[in-house]
């Protein structure tokens, strides 16, 4: 438990020293991966511990960033800044994102796979829809979210995209954090044990239904603080932003970085920020008409990640960062066969 | 009254549509017991291909064989060289598999064809016959009503009066038994999937038409349409299919015509999420085992 603290700690100390040899865009893209993370860590822990397969993280990410610009839009209006009106945008993000993640939660502790996957993706779809005809989530353009000033006392030195980064580091911190704590602890134990086998779980003693709502709901926390913090970094929560595509590249950054695995979903959320921005820039580089650029950007991602995803899925199921693990234990294992041999030669 | 029986007729074919596609689920449900999530983007590439034979052939019929080849050719490779290979313990992985599948398969189309929709013409008038003053069905409709009949019968007749039907539910419910009696139980789900991914290209192919045009994304909205369906009526259940087919169809056509298109999703969401909370296996679904 311990470990987990002083590693959390040292990593957030270590991003928050790197923004200071980033530009601006750098500092912008860091501030949208440490975003992702807390998203992708949550549903990563949701599939991979307890196999709820949910497809409309997407929509609980939009929930926390529509809970933070409706809080923080009035809160600003009334003349609140700084932390103050940060802390006030989260907590309307907590409420919201809590209260749709709870109801779905209650609906998926009496779903199997299949039936969850299905429900999630009927909502995934039906709510840019239904947020696009709401007043008061703005329509189509959506809402936007005070701009957050960099404090005075540090102006000096820090640029804002620079303090946003901070912010969203923050953030991924103190959410992704308890999500490892949980993880370690024996609500992991129980997840795990949930998903190997339900009726032994029930034999032991275990409530599957509610370590099944628990797990949810502490899913679409995580994704909401990233919706929050998204809505921080953009200014701005829309419908459009929250697709079903969307969804599925927060469900392919979990699966591609490890399911279950902290550090496999933060390898997931920087490959997904990181790879499509690279390959667009390939693709407006290579020397190829307009018009093949134009069906290729997004689609050769697209199609990359899916193949990632079938890959990853059939060779490698940890995910990459099973994938090494895996080759880090194999490989201390050989050094202690070898280590063994002599004392064998001797018994023997 | 008389927007109600336009839309109540538009619906009823309109759903035999989605009851086609939900059947194609019912199918790879009975034949292998998951329940495939790329079968909307399976059915969209069949789709293209028929597409693609209509251009050179200017026959609509010569595409309608493209698709349901194509369907059944796309089913058997899929099957064979994908989802084999796929760990079965949970269906976890396969459901994974599945929607990397779509991506690829969607972008796929993306590259190939470019992201704008294509009208697509259908082989009959869509302008509906006036009964009574009251616009009714078009020949259009009267042609899915039609197809999507014959095909439910023929399906119908295929799984409870044949030998092949037999083996295909056999080796569904009890693989080992079914082997142990010499039922080749994988070639039987790889027909299962073949059957199913000919469906969903026929089902897919009828809609279009009806549709804004041709796109990679043109069948997203049917599977979800399609999987309320078949949770409504129950996976294992091609009757409950056809009923939940027509209530979604007529709900879907009547929210739109009277409430707005975007409320339309938001109707199959509530469909669902009530079907689901009261009867989580359907609601013509057999019984499942017992687990408490």
């Amino acid at each position: 438990m311990k470990n987990i603290f002083l590693r959390a700690a040292l990593i957030t100390v270590l991003l928050l020293a790197l923004t200071f040899l980033f530009d601006s865009f750098r500092n912008y893209q860091l501030a949208v991966i440490a975003a992702t993370f807390c998203t992708v860590a949550g549903l990563s822990l949701l599939i991979g511990l307890t196999g709820q397969l949910s497809l409309g993280h997407a929509v609980l990410m939009a929930s926390g960033g529509y809970g933070y610009a409706l809080s923080a839009g009035p809160a600003a209006d009334a003349g609140v800044d700084g932390s103050a009106l940060v802390l006030i945008g989260i907590l309307g993000a907590i409420m919201l994102s809590g209260a749709v993640g709870t109801l779905l939660g209650l609906a998926s502790a009496r779903l199997r796979g299949p039936y969850l996957a299905g429900l999630t993706l009927a909502l995934v779809i039906a709510l840019p829809a239904f947020a696009s005809q709401l007043r008061i989530l703005g329509g189509e353009q959506g809402l936007s979210a005070p701009y957050v000033a960099v404090p005075e006392l540090l102006q000096s030195f820090i640029a804002p995209e620079q303090w946003h980064a901070w912010i969203a580091v923050l953030i991924a911190a103190l959410t992704v954090t308890p999500l490892a704590v949980m993880r370690a602890g024996r609500a992991g134990l129980r997840m795990r044990a949930v998903h190997g086998d339900e009726t032994a779980a029930r034999l032991s003693g275990v409530v599957p239904g509610r370590v099944k709502v628990g797990a949810f709901i502490a899913s679409s926390l995580a994704a909401g603080m990233g919706g929050a913090a998204l809505c921080i970094i953009t200014q701005s929560v829309t419908p459009g932003g929250y697709d079903l595509a969307f969804s599925l590249l927060l469900l392919v950054a979990a699966v591609v970085g490890g399911l279950g695995s902290i550090s496999g979903a933060a390898v997931g959320s920087a490959l997904i920020v990181l790879l499509p921005w690279l390959i667009d820039t390939a693709i407006s580089a290579a020397d190829i008409s307009s018009a093949l650029q134009h069906r290729l950007s997004g689609n050769l991602t697209l199609l990359i990640f899916g193949i990632l995803v079938i890959v990853v899925t059939i060779m490698w199921p940890g995910g990459l960062a099973g994938a090494v693990q895996s080759r880090f234990v194999r490989r201390r294992r050989r050094r202690t066969r070898t280590a063994d041999k002599p004392e064998h030669a001797t018994t023997s | 009254m008389e927007t109600f029986v336009f839309l109540f007729a538009t619906g009823v074919s309109r759903g035999l549509v989605i009851a086609l596609f939900a059947l194609s689920l019912v199918i790879i449900w009975r034949a292998a017991r998951i329940i495939n999530f790329a079968q909307a983007a399976m059915a969209i590439v069949a789709v293209f291909v028929a597409f693609t034979v209509v251009g050179l052939t200017g026959s609509y019929w010569a595409g309608l064989i493209a698709a349901l080849a194509t369907g059944a050719l796309l089913g058997a490779i899929i099957e064979r060289g994908l989802i084999r290979r796929v760990p079965h313990v949970t269906p976890l992985p396969g459901m994974i598999v599945a929607i990397g599948l779509v991506m690829v398969l969607q972008a796929g189309l993306g590259i190939l064809f470019g992201p704008e929709h294509r009208p697509v013409q259908a082989p009959f008038s869509e302008s509906p016959f006036v009964v009574a003053g009251i616009p009714v069905l078009s020949p259009y409709d009267l042609f899915v009503l039609v197809v999507a009949l014959a095909v439910l019968v023929g399906l119908g007749l295929l799984f409870n009066r044949s030998t092949l039907g037999l083996q295909l539910r056999a080796s569904a419910v009890a693989p080992e038994v079914s082997r142990l009696l010499g039922v080749r139980v994988p070639r039987m789900v790889t027909i299962g999937w073949m059957l199913s991914a000919s469906v969903a290209a026929l089902a897919a192919l009828l809609l279009v038409p009806t549709e804004l045009g041709l796109s990679a994304h043109s069948a997203d909205i049917l599977f979800v349409q399609a999987f309320t369906v078949a949770v409504l009526g129950g996976l294992d259940s091609p009757i409950g299919a056809l009923l939940g087919g027509l209530i979604v169809g007529v709900l879907i056509t009547m929210v739109t015509g009277y409430l707005g298109a975007g409320y339309a999703p938001l109707a199959v969401l509530a469909l669902l999420t009530a079907v689901l909370l009261i009867r989580p296996g359907g609601i013509f679904a057999l019984k499942e085992a017992r687990t408490a």
